[in-house]
């Protein structure tokens, strides 16, 4: 196992490397300087020239490749391009809220996602089976920026539940469950319909299987055959899409952090770009593709604990 | 030759005996008229402001109100349907192209291209739909034609895997060989012989991006970086509304309407389209 994790670690590497030269070229093929973009195109050839001597922009390409990279590796993301601040500093101070988002998000969503799966399954072509796949198309259908509106409407606005926007301090836990609960139910909700959705065909599909004919044909009981027999092995691809969906829903936490005026990374990423800082969106966009890289470690290690044919070796 | 699927009578029955499919294809046929017949449709001008009477509420002349400057929000729903529709089928259709002829190319010749290009589509699909759309309007800068490209080629790796994987599959059988021995040229194989093969499935990932298509465009109108003002678009009516929630709702969650129906038809008909296809189901 502790094998398994190092040598799937060590192949995370060359993908975050690639992540990173795909990111570095990207930005470096936009069109206009980013000197230029930050100052604005009133600025005077000297503060321009100034700015790229100072962010390193004169250097050629592959040096500020190799130390960006260097930096990278350091954990020093640079300085914003706008206020010369330290980037990582920033994504230090908002990193947790968004992981916080994130992973309550997925949680709503397995929680809810999978017995609405049972459920439909089970009751398949009958009235809760009709409704469960009516709202899960809606939910794979409904923008996030729109569910969180209607949220905020509903239990901010006119219930006066829960506060409109930001986020509680962590020292002061109850303000900071009241603020996440809306943003993660808009994300939950997301993923609870893709969540039910592949549970609903994954069992459908296993109960079709000779072995739940031979369990029922020898008189087991219908509770222990989807719950004891059939849900085990159905399980195995729904864990495999809360990974992708994880990955998914990291983009739409982006708009889930707009609406709600939430602190993170997506908000930083979106001022990054209205501010057209490109020093800040390159080193931004790596840590959101080192995000994803980390979710599907996480999921490949989860398969050994619902499948125990999956050997680490 | 095989004929392409959808000539074929069993998945054209199984698709129409599909009711949530057929109630899709519905939606976004009223989807299209709504786009292409707008000026006729809609009751006043989408640019027209009245400042004598702003913010109305929904009912009387201004069926679903009007906005902060006066402008009837109903026709501004119906224009913002053209955008939708534009920015959705061309931004499909350069990510299907550019997806195909990525996929065809790398698969067919192997090799170094082929590890080089699978590896850029695999880093690429790993980023978040949004996430890469905010990036290439940041390289691109603002526009609907930028919009329209960013989208295509956010949605051009899934394309080209899923072409690359059918070209991979398929460039051993010996029907290709074939092909190649009696001097058929590599364009005459693909276009022939590997096309025909992964046409139903391009057409249903391509449905079910027509959605994502529209979902991506009002996500990143409604941040600001889609289409501009004056232009009605959903996500930027959305936008405008946000400011007045406490006042007219209304604004707000109308067009919003608009885009949960026009994503939700075309994610139907996929669905619909994919499960025709499935041999598994007939």
């Amino acid at each position: 196992m502790i094998r398994y994790v190092v040598r799937r670690l060590l192949m995370a590497i060359p993908t975050l490397l690639a992540v990173y030269t795909v990111v570095f070229l990207f930005v470096r093929v936009a069109p206009g300087d980013p000197a230029v973009a930050a100052l604005g195109d009133y600025a005077s050839a000297e503060a321009v020239q100034a700015l790229r001597e100072r962010m390193g922009l004169n250097a050629p390409l592959w040096a500020q490749y190799g130390r960006t990279l260097l930096g990278y590796l350091r954990g020093d993301l640079g300085r914003s391009l706008i206020t010369g601040a330290p980037i990582g500093d920033q994504v230090a101070a908002v990193l947790l809220h968004t992981l916080q988002l994130t992973l309550a998000g997925v949680l709503i969503g397995a929680l809810l996602g999978i017995p609405t799966g049972i459920l439909t399954a089970v009751r398949r072509n009958c009235l809760p089976d009709y409704i469960g796949r009516t709202l899960g198309l809606v939910g794979l259908s409904i923008p996030a920026f729109y569910l969180g509106i209607l949220l905020i409407l509903a239990f901010a606005m006119n219930l006066r539940w829960f506060p409109v926007m930001g986020a509680g301090a962590f020292t002061d836990p109850w303000a900071n469950l009241r603020h996440l609960a809306l943003p993660a139910l808009t994300l939950g909700i997301i993923m609870t319909s893709f969540v039910s959705r592949m549970t609903r065909s994954s069992l459908l599909n296993v109960l079709r299987e000779d072995y739940v004919r031979t369990g029922r044909a020898k008189g087991v009981g219908e509770r222990a055959v989807v719950y004891l027999h059939a849900l085990r092995n159905a399980l195995i691809p729904v864990v495999s899409v809360l990974g992708v969906q994880t990955a998914v829903l990291v983009g739409d936490s982006v708009m889930t952090e707009i609406v709600f005026s939430r602190p993170g990374l997506g908000r930083l990423m979106v001022q990054a770009m209205m501010q057209r800082d490109y020093i800040a969106l390159q080193g931004l966009i790596v840590i959101y593709g080192a995000f994803v890289v980390a979710v599907n470690l996480i999921t490949d290690l989860s398969y050994g604990f619902v499948d125990p044919r999956v050997r680490y070796d | 030759m095989t004929r392409p699927w959808f000539l074929q009578g069993r998945r054209t029955r199984a698709f129409l005996r599909n009711r949530t499919a057929i109630v899709g294809a519905a939606l976004a046929v009223v989807f299209a008229i709504v786009a292409l017949l707008a000026p006729a449709l809609a009751p006043r001008d989408p640019l027209e402001q009245n400042v004598y009477n702003m913010l109305a509420r929904p009912g009387g002349s201004h069926l679903l109100g009007t906005d902060d400057l006066g402008r009837d929000v109903l026709s501004r729903i119906l224009y913002g349907a053209r955008v939708s529709l534009i920015v959705g089928l061309s931004s499909v259709l350069i990510g299907t192209v550019v997806g195909v002829f990525v996929g065809l190319l790398a698969g067919y010749f192997g090799g170094f291209l082929e590890l080089i290009v699978m590896r850029v589509v695999d880093v690429l699909m790993s980023f978040p739909v949004l996430v890469m759309g905010l990036m290439f309007m940041a390289i691109l800068g603002p526009g609907m034609d930028k919009l329209i490209l960013a989208i295509g080629l956010v949605l051009s790796p899934q394309i080209a895997r899923l072409t690359h994987g059918a070209m991979v599959a398929l460039r051993d059988m010996e029907y290709i060989t074939a092909a190649r021995s009696v001097g058929s040229g590599p364009w005459r194989i693909l276009r022939r012989h590997v096309l025909p093969n992964v046409l139903g499935e391009i057409l249903v990932m391509a449905t079910l991006w027509m959605g994502t298509a529209i979902r991506v465009e009002a996500n990143l109108s409604f941040i600001g970086l889609g289409v501009s003002p004056p232009t009605p678009t959903w996500g930027n009516m959305i936008r405008e509304g946000v400011r007045w929630l406490a006042v007219t709702p209304w604004l707000a969650v109308f067009p919003g309407i608009a885009i949960l129906l026009a994503v939700l038809a075309f994610n139907m008909v996929g669905d619909g389209l994919r499960d025709a296809m499935d041999p598994k189901l007939h």
